[in-house]
């Protein structure tokens, strides 16, 4: 096995660290048990896991205060974990139970919280970027102080409603961080075989938007930035493009061939750049955890995890009446 | 050689004018360019430059005169040493004003002139004996937004030349002025981004109204209208709705070509979570248009350019709505009923006049929203008089007069004693030159023949 670099010490808090490692840990147990249901067939249809990329929600997160908004793709459990969104809520939405957050009538990738503040969960390939500067337009024209975050691939980044976003973004120095979340494949296509941009944030330097390339898979690097974007947007400095190199270890849904990656390549990244195994050795080796703390998180985990595959599991599925309502309101 | 400067045409559909102001005089010498007038139209004010050079030998229109016809002689250039009266010969003046009645000849489509006011006939939305008002369809809608914007500061309007340009078609003139570059946002072309801001920005909990400059262009922006506005609040379980209107002309103007006459009231209308408005009169436009932004769902909103500048009268009452889902029995009859909506009424009632004469007795339904769409009001009157013709603007193929037609097989079979007929545009994308356009739209003449054919006549 290839070594991971040591990290650099930290001056990060114990507890901090250790919210972290739960954080991005419950997104994979959890991802990891919706593979699971999917391969059972309690899931159906597309099944987009976001393991691999766990410190860029995790790290977003940490920056955000309350008020700020999100906006994904379908890639959009960890986003919903990471946020607050109770885990029960989103496995029973997977499974189509009535105990989901859309009642079982979005499925994977058409989620939602108000009281989070989470504006989904959108199926279109870059759809959720105008639709998360309307967010920030909404926040402007309110007068408040909040920043909203829109998440989108590498794949999104060739949308042209991007631009179109980019542009009036600009124009109206809306309060909103683009975090492009680039893990290296749009589905199958590699980012060298769609571009020849050699970076996806200096296209915002086209409209005059800052932005910056950042480690993805470095939670407290990506919170370092987070909140060099967040204060821009608060100064009324927006927007800002936050371009996160990351990687997803599993494929692009759950009927991924990976014809398009060796298995080598994948096994690089997990052992050399893992998000989660990074911060569990800044736990370990600043003397903030030893083996037995980590396992009780584990466990902790997991137990949170199972609950809510038992729930998705014994929900009930939506009354037939359901079929019927929330078309108009 | 004397020559006739005449009253040009300023846009698609200009008939006739205000020649504001004359910037030259007789005696003048002009070059070609200059300017010579200001004609105001129904949507600007526009400057009118010469053509040829010469001097100004005559001015026929005096500056302030309205309602001046396309093709009128306003001015007489002359070259030196020439006199304008007995330049200016009689035969190409008469062909000149030969010229407009030609052109309307052309163009049936139950456009009168000057503005006729319709009055309803039948099921008014506003109690008897209130006070009535005359405007335009472009009037009713500007009033309509701006009575709204008073009441209800999340509502903005959003588009391209909204604001300082007062809008395309002028339905937003003076709105800037009154609500601010806030609350009146111009964008950039650029319909798939500002249309999807729109959606995230109702999402978040404002209300806007967007103007498309016309539904074609929404084209670009369909997704967001579709997958983004019509479906998120059943995606998300009754959650998240999107209150939003987007509205602008639809259908065909005049002499524009196939990319900017097209019909779009079947396509939106097949879509669950959308609501679909389609005003004909002024007072529908205002009543609908007020209802649409106070409507917690996303609303698209079909005008007409060709009636904008239609008048009808509009009750004046402090807060007058038209609920959606509620037809409007324009005409009442007992041989025929005649389903329409939109500019599509123009022809369903002039067929239905010309129809009284021919001693056939039509009932003329408005639609006014086709999502929802008021069955029962359809069906009573089928049921009444036991044939029924559509009539619409759009293509055959998966019409509303299609839907209609099935829904009366389905519920009203027995009371049929003809089958029904749609009337539509022709399955043709629209062509540019007058007499092919004229005939790709629906006429009043295949309404009456479409009803005389199920009369058995």
């Amino acid at each position: 096995m290839a070594a991971r670099k040591t990290p650099a010490k930290s001056n990060t808090s114990k507890e901090e660290l250790l919210g972290y490692y739960r954080d991005m840990l419950l997104i994979r147990r959890f991802e990891e048990k919706a593979g699971q249901l999917y391969g059972m067939g309690l899931i159906g249809g597309f099944c987009h896991l976001y393991i691999g990329q766990e410190a860029v929600v995790v790290g977003i997160e940490a920056a955000t205060k309350e008020g700020d908004k999100r906006i994904t793709s379908y890639r959009d459990h960890g986003h919903m974990l990471a946020c607050g969104m109770d885990a029960k809520g989103v496995m029973a939405e997977l499974t189509g139970r009535e105990g989901g957050y859309s009642k079982g009538k979005g499925g994977s990738m058409h989620m939602f919280s108000k009281e989070k503040h989470f504006y989904g969960g959108h199926g279109i390939v870059g759809a959720q970027v105008p639709l998360g500067a309307g967010l920030a337009f909404a926040d402007k024209y309110l007068g408040n102080d909040n920043v909203s975050f829109t998440y989108f691939g590498d794949g999104a980044a060739n949308q042209g409603q991007v631009y179109e976003t980019y542009n009036m973004a600009q124009l109206w120095n809306l309060p909103i961080v683009f975090v492009i979340e680039n893990n290296g494949y749009a589905m199958g296509t590699s980012v060298k075989r769609s571009t020849k941009s050699p970076s996806l944030w200096e296209r915002g330097a086209a409209y005059g938007i800052k932005g910056e390339a950042v480690d993805g898979m470095d939670v407290l690097a990506v919170k370092a930035a987070a909140e060099k974007a967040i204060a821009a947007c608060r100064a009324g400095d927006g927007p800002y493009i936050l371009e996160m190199t990351t990687y997803r270890y599993r494929g692009h849904s759950m009927s991924d061939p990976a014809k398009y990656r060796t298995r080598e390549e994948v096994q690089k990244m997990r052992d050399e750049k893992d998000a989660i195994e990074h911060v569990r050795d800044l736990l370990v080796e600043g003397g903030h955890a030893n083996d037995d703390d980590l396992k009780a998180i584990d466990k902790e985990i997991k137990a949170i995890v199972n609950e809510s595959a038992e729930f998705a599991k014994t929900s009930p599925e939506p009354a037939l009446s359901e079929l019927w309502t929330d078309i108009y309101a | 050689m004397a020559t006739q400067i005449l009253m040009p045409a300023l846009s698609p559909t200009m008939e006739e004018g205000t020649l504001a102001k004359w910037l030259v005089k007789e005696g003048d010498t002009v070059k070609s360019g200059q300017i010579m007038a200001e004609i105001e139209t129904d949507k600007a004010t526009m400057e009118f430059e010469a053509v040829d050079e010469g001097i100004v030998g005559k001015i026929l229109i005096a500056e302030g005169t309205a309602n001046v016809k396309v093709n009128t002689p306003i001015a007489v250039l002359v070259e030196e040493g020439e006199d304008a009266d007995s330049a200016a010969p009689a035969a190409p003046a008469a062909a000149a004003t030969q010229a407009p009645e030609k052109a309307a000849e052309n163009f049936p489509r139950g456009e009168a002139s000057a503005p006729v006011a319709v009055v309803s006939k039948a099921s008014p939305d506003w109690p008897e004996g209130t006070p009535m008002k005359t405007m335009t369809v472009r009037e009713a809608l500007r009033e309509a937004m701006a009575e709204e914007m008073r009441d209800n500061p999340l509502v903005y309007l959003m588009g391209e030349e909204v604001g300082e340009y007062q809008g395309a078609y002028k339905i937003s003139q003076g709105l800037l002025d009154e609500f601010g570059p806030k609350r009146v946002v111009d964008t950039p072309i650029t319909e798939h981004g500002f249309a999807g801001i729109a959606v995230g920005s109702a999402m978040a909990g404002l209300n806007p109204i967007v103007e498309f400059m016309t539904f074609n262009f929404a084209m670009q922006a369909i997704d967001h209208l579709l997958n983004s506005a019509a479906k998120t609040l059943y995606m998300s379980g009754g959650q998240m709705g999107c209150p939003i209107v987007f509205r602008g002309p639809n259908g065909a103007a005049a002499r524009v070509g196939a990319q900017h006459s097209q019909d779009y009231a079947a396509w939106y209308a097949m879509v669950p979570g959308l609501k679909v408005v389609m005003p004909y009169s002024a007072s529908d436009a205002k009543g609908l248009l007020k209802q649409a932004i106070r409507d917690p769902n996303p609303v698209i909103f079909l005008e007409n350019e060709i009636m904008y500048g239609k008048s009808f009268e509009v009750p004046d009452l402090p807060d007058f709505t038209i609920p959606f889902g509620k037809a409007r029995v324009w005409r009442e009859g007992t041989d025929v009923t005649i389903v329409s909506f939109g500019i599509g009424m123009t022809y369903a009632l002039e067929a239905a006049d010309k129809l009284a004469e021919d001693g056939i007795s039509a009932e003329v339904i408005d639609l006014r929203t086709l999502r929802p769409i008021d069955y029962d009001t359809v069906l009573a009157s089928v049921q009444k008089t036991n044939r029924c013709v559509t009539v619409e603007e759009g293509w055959p193929v998966g019409s509303i007069g299609n839907h209609l037609s099935a829904t009366i097989m389905e519920r009203a079979f027995d009371y049929l004693d003809a089958p029904v007929i749609n009337c539509t545009g022709k399955d043709v994308p629209m062509p540019y030159a007058a007499n092919l356009e004229k005939h790709a739209l629906i006429t009043t003449a295949e309404v009456i023949e479409a009803v005389k054919s199920v009369c058995y006549r």
